[in-house]
């Protein structure tokens, strides 16, 4: 077993889909919560496997995406300091700020590096002890395991050239603030795999109940999805609204203590604004007192700006699974990968970019999904 | 393919004298015209009947000819299956290749930062003059130009070629037509990710090696059979991806391809897992995608299959008549999507 094509193997999926025909009889609307899930989801055409009464609506599962635009200006403000080294994951390097983008600004003479891990940003710290080293901490609780261990790392070597501009958010809160909104029209979720990897699936368990919404912690793979839309049908159907644990190979009850114990270290939970989704409360994670020294918004002075977005940017509809991408008069207009208004257009996670790669300029009917019509069992607010 | 496993271990340039290339090495004078001498000269072949000067002067053979430059930055200059030196080779007369040319000179520039060891300046041009003695093609021009410490991350080479057409086909993107069947000479991915696996410090149980390789014999080879080809294009930068929506693109057409037929092997299939990279957008620089009329299919992959540089060669796709012009994949799990071009820059220094 490799784990490269085994999950994505046709013949079991055109099973599994079969099997969901067979015990869908109404319509039924699931988010997947990670923005990984949707590009595989879209990638792979999987919504076009499931019968048309099924609708999947895009969560707001990308960090990237999520992001406040106050965060990437001040990552592009520290950037453009001289004697600093900005260090982040790919992706960020291509969010629009108001003005400009931290490619843009490293073109322009900046120093800014992509590093596959927060380590990798401690070491240029060490190696560079003139300048100012910064690592953009974005991610879910997936990657806060290993700014945490970085952050710990930088305190225990006393390496004072490093800090960290730390925007960690945590899903189940969101998951919350989406439930609980008027307009929410999703009836069950796929949970993100590999954030249960890390906190487990305990937290899901009282909004399952609380607002009687089937979750099924999912994997990324076609097999993954598609099995996790089976699971999550089934508890529809027979009007059961538990969690449940599709991802079995990488996900423990429990998840992964010891990386919790390390967020809990260097991490607090705090309030945080969502790009497209407000401020929602106890979202976020900051670094604790005796960390601040690495606190790069105190280092450079950068505390509390708000920053207008583009009115022309729908991501916040988007992210909300209120619109698709291509329901944007925007999409693959005026907005596009080589210039977008908005993170979920560059991110590698985002809806609009899985969209326009691998479905733009040909849509078809199969990718129209009938719009659901109400269910009676609706959540409760 | 590998290294010119021909270098001699002793440069020319005694170490003693001038590890290093010094800045007056690229001055025009005596520094230069020492290592002009003892390191390209010697190398890269004797000089014409009436002496080296400013241009070469050369016979050219009736008929059109193809002409075509690139120039190579990669990073790290020496990776794994190969380096910058035979790379410089191996690209150009393969972009003479596309044509259905028949490559014959070449001219080489190299600009030399201060401060390169000699003996890695030694090692890389006998890996060029290596690779184009296999290749059967001239060096016959050249020039050297040295940059301070700092402005020029060791060496760049530029090399443009001339080759002969000896064939009257016109092999482009207007040839293309429906029906044709696509065919790639071999598995996808593996410089790109050679070259990665070594910037990300990635260990493989067996090491991922680049497919650097001139590809104008086997070309030759299927022009001699008489083999119809409309088109070909090599998949270098933006890989499998950028050529085929390039040729559809221009030719306003659409390509289809079944994902499965698509050979990469498992270790580049991983690390390109690993890195979050889609093995159908990674530069290759042995590989290339014909343009073959159903007709002559199966003769032209039976002609590549039996050369060395063609030995996985396979059928992915066919071209067909529908709007708007796209390529579309038939996935393993059989629905389809858009294999789209390739945006910004995926991996940088990669040839």
């Amino acid at each position: 077993m490799k784990f490269l094509d085994e999950y994505r193997d046709g013949p079991k999926a055109a099973e599994f889909a079969r099997q969901i025909a067979r015990v869908t009889t109404r319509p039924w609307a699931i988010m997947e919560i990670c923005g990984g899930q949707t590009h595989a989801i879209v990638k792979f055409g999987i919504d076009e496997l499931l019968p048309k009464s099924i609708t999947l609506i895009h969560g707001p599962g990308c960090p990237v995406c999520v992001t406040p635009l106050e965060f990437i200006n001040k990552a592009i403000e520290i950037a453009s300091r001289p004697g600093t080294i900005f260090c982040s994951f790919g992706d960020m390097l291509r969010v629009p700020g108001s003005d400009t983008d931290l490619l843009s600004v490293k073109a322009a003479g900046a120093d800014v590096r992509m590093v596959y891990s927060p380590s990798d940003a401690v070491k240029i710290a060490v190696e560079n002890p003139s300048k100012e080293v910064v690592f953009f901490a974005v991610g879910f609780e997936t990657t806060a395991p290993a700014t945490a261990l970085a952050v710990r790392q930088a305190a225990e070597r006393h390496v004072n050239n490093f800090s960290m501009l730390v925007t960690h958010v945590l899903v189940p809160p969101a998951i919350e603030a989406l439930l609980s909104s008027p307009e929410c029209r999703v009836q069950g979720f796929l949970a993100a795999g590999h954030v249960c990897a890390v906190m487990g699936c305990a937290e899901y368990g009282p909004l399952a109940a609380k607002y009687r919404v089937p979750i099924v912690v999912t994997g990324f793979e076609p097999l993954d999805i598609l099995q996790g839309v089976l699971m999550c049908v089934r508890q529809l159907e027979e009007g059961r609204a538990v969690v449940e644990n599709q991802y079995t190979r990488a996900v423990r009850p429990d998840g992964n203590q010891y990386a919790r114990d390390l967020i809990r270290e260097v991490f607090e939970v705090a309030p945080r604004k969502w790009r497209g989704l407000g401020e929602i409360p106890a979202s976020g994670l900051r670094l604790r007192r005796q960390y601040e020294s690495l606190d790069a918004e105190k280092k450079f002075g950068l505390a509390g700006h708000d920053t207008p977005e583009n009115p022309e940017c729908l991501s916040g509809l988007v992210l909300q699974g209120r619109i698709k991408p291509p329901e944007c008069p925007a999409f693959a207009k005026i907005c596009s990968p080589e210039h977008p208004l908005g993170a979920p257009m560059v991110s590698s996670e985002g809806a609009c970019a899985a969209y326009y790669r691998y479905r733009n300029r040909a849509p078809s009917a199969a990718h129209q999904p009938a719009p659901p019509t109400p269910s009676p069992i609706s959540p409760t607010h | 393919m590998s290294p010119g496993t021909e270098f001699a271990p002793s440069c020319p340039i005694p170490i003693t004298q001038y590890p290093r290339v010094l800045m007056a090495h690229g001055g025009g004078g005596k520094l230069m015209r020492d290592l002009l001498e003892k390191m390209f000269f010697s190398a890269l072949g004797p000089a014409p009947a009436e002496g080296r000067h400013d241009s070469a002067v050369l016979e050219f053979p009736a008929g059109r000819l193809a002409f075509t430059t690139d120039s190579y930055v990669v990073r790290p200059i020496i990776f794994p299956g190969g380096d910058i030196g035979s790379m410089a080779v191996h690209g150009t007369v393969n972009d003479l290749a596309m044509s259905g040319a028949r490559p014959l000179w070449l001219s080489v520039a190299f600009i030399l930062e201060e401060g390169l060891p000699m003996e890695t300046l030694w090692r890389l041009v006998c890996s060029l003059r290596d690779a184009a003695a296999r290749c059967g093609v001239r060096i016959v021009t050249g020039d050297t130009k040295v940059v301070d410490k700092g402005k020029g991350d060791g060496l760049f080479i530029n090399t443009a070629g001339i080759g002969v057409v000896e064939h009257s086909l016109t092999i482009a993107p207007a040839s293309v037509r429906a029906g044709d069947a696509v065919l790639i000479n071999g598995d996808l991915g593996r410089h790109g990710m050679a070259i990665m696996s070594v910037r990300e410090g990635l260990e493989f149980q067996g090491r991922i090696e680049s497919d650097s390789a001139p590809v104008s014999g086997l070309v030759q080879k299927l022009l001699a059979a008489g083999v119809e080809i409309h088109c070909l294009r090599d998949l270098t930068r933006g890989g499998l991806a950028s050529a085929l929506n390039e040729i559809a693109e221009d030719s306003q057409l659409r390509i289809m391809v079944d994902e499965k037929s698509v050979p990469v092997r498992e270790d580049v299939h991983a690390a390109c897992e690993l890195l979050g990279l889609d093995p159908f957008q990674v530069a290759c620089e042995g590989r290339f995608a014909a343009f073959i009329p159903a007709k002559d299919a199966d003769r032209a992959l039976a002609i590549m299959r039996a050369d060395e540089c063609g030995a996985g060669s396979v059928g992915i796709g066919t071209v067909e008549d529908i709007q708007p012009p796209l390529v579309v994949l038939k996935s393993a799990i059989g629905a389809t999507r858009i294999l789209d071009m390739p945006a910004g820059e995926q991996l940088p220094r990669i040839c």
